[in-house]
């Protein structure tokens, strides 16, 4: 009896320590938007959204850095998408467990842990000095293209992976080409997952710094072309705090980073909820 | 009709194999510009040296090297506690409603940008330990408790993975021998799952060792062996992120110098963690 008393006693105390750790991890979390968001919310007004920085970033908004941000992720997602879906559909529709399928996970895990600085270091050298590039668009968009690239792979192929071979069967008997089966059959009923993927991707290059800064600049100038140099909504954030510019429009700036990435996050997650209930 | 088809599927395995060529290109490039530096400067005294000069052309990265790993320490003391307790959390003991809500909230963890946590660290954090504890506050124990939050994702989801792929009879076979619940948790679901959970841990190490901005914003950034938790600290990450900026000639492959030591201490990291997933998997 006492044995047992004791057992269910350690058993008690380890759920209540374990539901306590839990609490507290989201209670930091919520912590840390809500001490940003409560400086940061007052200074959201529509102006700030639409107005270019003056004076360093002192005055005025973050239109420019909206800008460039949007125009980054534009070109990430649009060469590094196409890039991680054909990987996808390569490694779960054309080839089975092999050699080859072996190592190509194997270089998209190894990518997955490469750390964002590194990427910036790449970048900077490859496309920024070597392709003659310069700090630009093109430069930064590529480097994070490369970035995204294993969350799109991963997501696209979990997707791909949950479409009933049924679906594929029936096509091929109709007298479908393995290509037709792709296109008409796999990819629309995959698409929902591939769009998740491609959503946290974008907040990824959102929030991306270190490799931004290095490929991509932080000039203040409204860009004109793929070739211009730009500023991030999350450099010009960590510019102000480090430099200590004007800490009321790096809360602003801070606020509107985690709004974005909060809104986009959601969506991507509602999405996920719905399509795993949808196919379960 | 048969040569699309075949021209299709040497165009995807050409795509597919995008991953590997970057990852290529990358580790080309870094060893190009790096190791130059490394053999002007002597494998030794780069990687021993304790003096980091630029202007006098000392390369020394020992002092980042023991930081990078005293921060990483720190965090994991905190960050692998917390996760597997998360984990548990998730995967055991929630009821299904509480999962469905916290679940997103570790996404959202993971997705909170890194400049943020470094404000955060640097706003409330910062002050807090030079007020409380001492020193400048910008320090190892400041980086090291942001950076535990920031690995904890990648150590639930991975080893809530791990959990996930253990065969039901574990479980119900422990209870049927009258196990409680929790003695099923500790001592047969956890042990089970172990290399995926080694996994998760090795994989949020390298998140650790990786991180940049937050760092930068949060360690302070002097050169120097650490010598307790207090003290201000650099990187390899934050070498690079601070000097990167204005560089040239040999301080920048210097640079890329230290990117290729973070490189291989990574990739170390990466095919452990791999290897360990892959043996769980079989």
């Amino acid at each position: 009896m006492i044995f047992k008393r004791t057992r269910y006693w350690t058993q008690n105390i380890a759920k209540f320590v374990i539901w306590i750790a839990a609490l507290s991890t989201i209670a930091v979390m919520l912590l840390i938007l809500f001490q940003i968001l409560k400086e940061g919310l007052p200074v959201l007004h529509l102006q700030f959204f639409l107005e270019s920085p003056k004076e360093m970033g002192r005055e005025g908004g973050i239109f420019s850095t909206l800008i460039g941000t949007a125009a980054l992720t534009l070109v990430a997602i649009a060469v590094g998408a196409p890039l991680g879906v054909g990987t996808a559909i390569f490694l779960k529709e054309y080839t089975r467990e092999s050699k080859t399928s072996r190592m190509i996970r194997f270089g998209t895990d190894c990518l997955a842990g490469v750390p964002s600085i590194i990427f910036g270091l790449f970048g900077f050298v490859f496309f920024v000095i070597r392709l003659n590039m310069g700090w630009s668009i093109l430069s930064g968009g590529l480097t994070l293209a490369a970035m995204i690239l294993p969350t799109i792979i991963s997501t696209a192929e979990e997707s791909i992976k949950a479409i009933p071979y049924s679906y594929r069967e029936v096509s091929y008997s109709l007298g479908g080409t393995k290509w037709q089966t792709v296109t008409r059959v796999v990819l629309p009923g995959a698409l929902p997952g591939i769009f998740t993927g491609i959503l946290l991707s974008v907040g990824r290059s959102i929030g991306e710094t270190a490799a931004v800064i290095l490929t991509a600049g932080s000039s203040l100038v409204m860009p004109t072309s793929l070739f211009s140099p730009i500023r991030t909504m999350s450099v010009h954030f960590y510019i102000l705090a480090r430099e200590g510019i004007s800490m009321k429009m790096a809360y602003g700036t801070g606020a509107a980073l985690i709004l974005l990435v909060l809104i986009i996050n959601v969506v991507a997650q509602w999405l996920i909820n719905r399509y795993i209930r949808h196919r379960t | 009709m048969q040569l699309p088809e075949k021209i299709i599927e040497k165009f995807l395995l050409l795509i597919a194999l995008s991953s590997i060529f970057i990852l290529s290109l990358i580790t080309f490039f870094i060893f190009e510009e790096g190791i130059p530096l490394i053999l002007k400067v002597g494998p030794k005294a780069f990687l021993l040296g304790e003096k980091w000069i630029p202007s006098k052309g000392l390369f020394g990265i020992f002092p980042m090297i023991v930081s990078s790993f005293w921060v990483t320490f720190g965090a994991l003391l905190l960050g692998i506690p917390l996760g597997l307790a998360c984990t548990i959390f998730l995967s055991e003991l929630t009821p299904p409603s509480v999962g469905t809500l916290f679940r997103p909230a570790v996404q959202l963890l993971a997705a909170i940008p890194s400049v943020i946590y470094g404000f955060w660290g640097l706003i409330v954090l910062v002050p807090l330990i030079r007020n409380h504890l001492g020193g400048p506050g910008l320090s190892i124990l400041a980086g090291s408790l942001v950076l535990s939050f920031m690995i904890l994702p990648t150590i639930i989801t991975i080893s809530e993975d791990a959990l996930k792929a253990l065969p039901p009879s574990y479980k119900a076979g422990a209870l049927a021998l009258g196990a409680t619940h929790w003695q099923t948790i500790w001592r047969v679901l956890i042990p089970a799952a172990r290399s995926g959970i080694v996994a998760s841990v090795i994989l949020g190490m390298g998140r650790a060792i990786g991180e940049t901005m937050a760092m930068i914003m949060i360690l302070g950034n002097s050169v120097k062996m650490p010598t307790s938790f207090l003290d201000s600290a650099r990187t390899l990450t934050t070498n690079i992120g601070i000097e990167m900026g204005y560089a040239s000639g040999d301080h920048r492959q210097a640079l890329f110098a230290t990117g290729i030591v973070l490189f291989f201490i990574i990739m170390a990291l990466n095919t452990l963690a791999i290897f360990l997933s892959r043996r769980r998997a079989r």
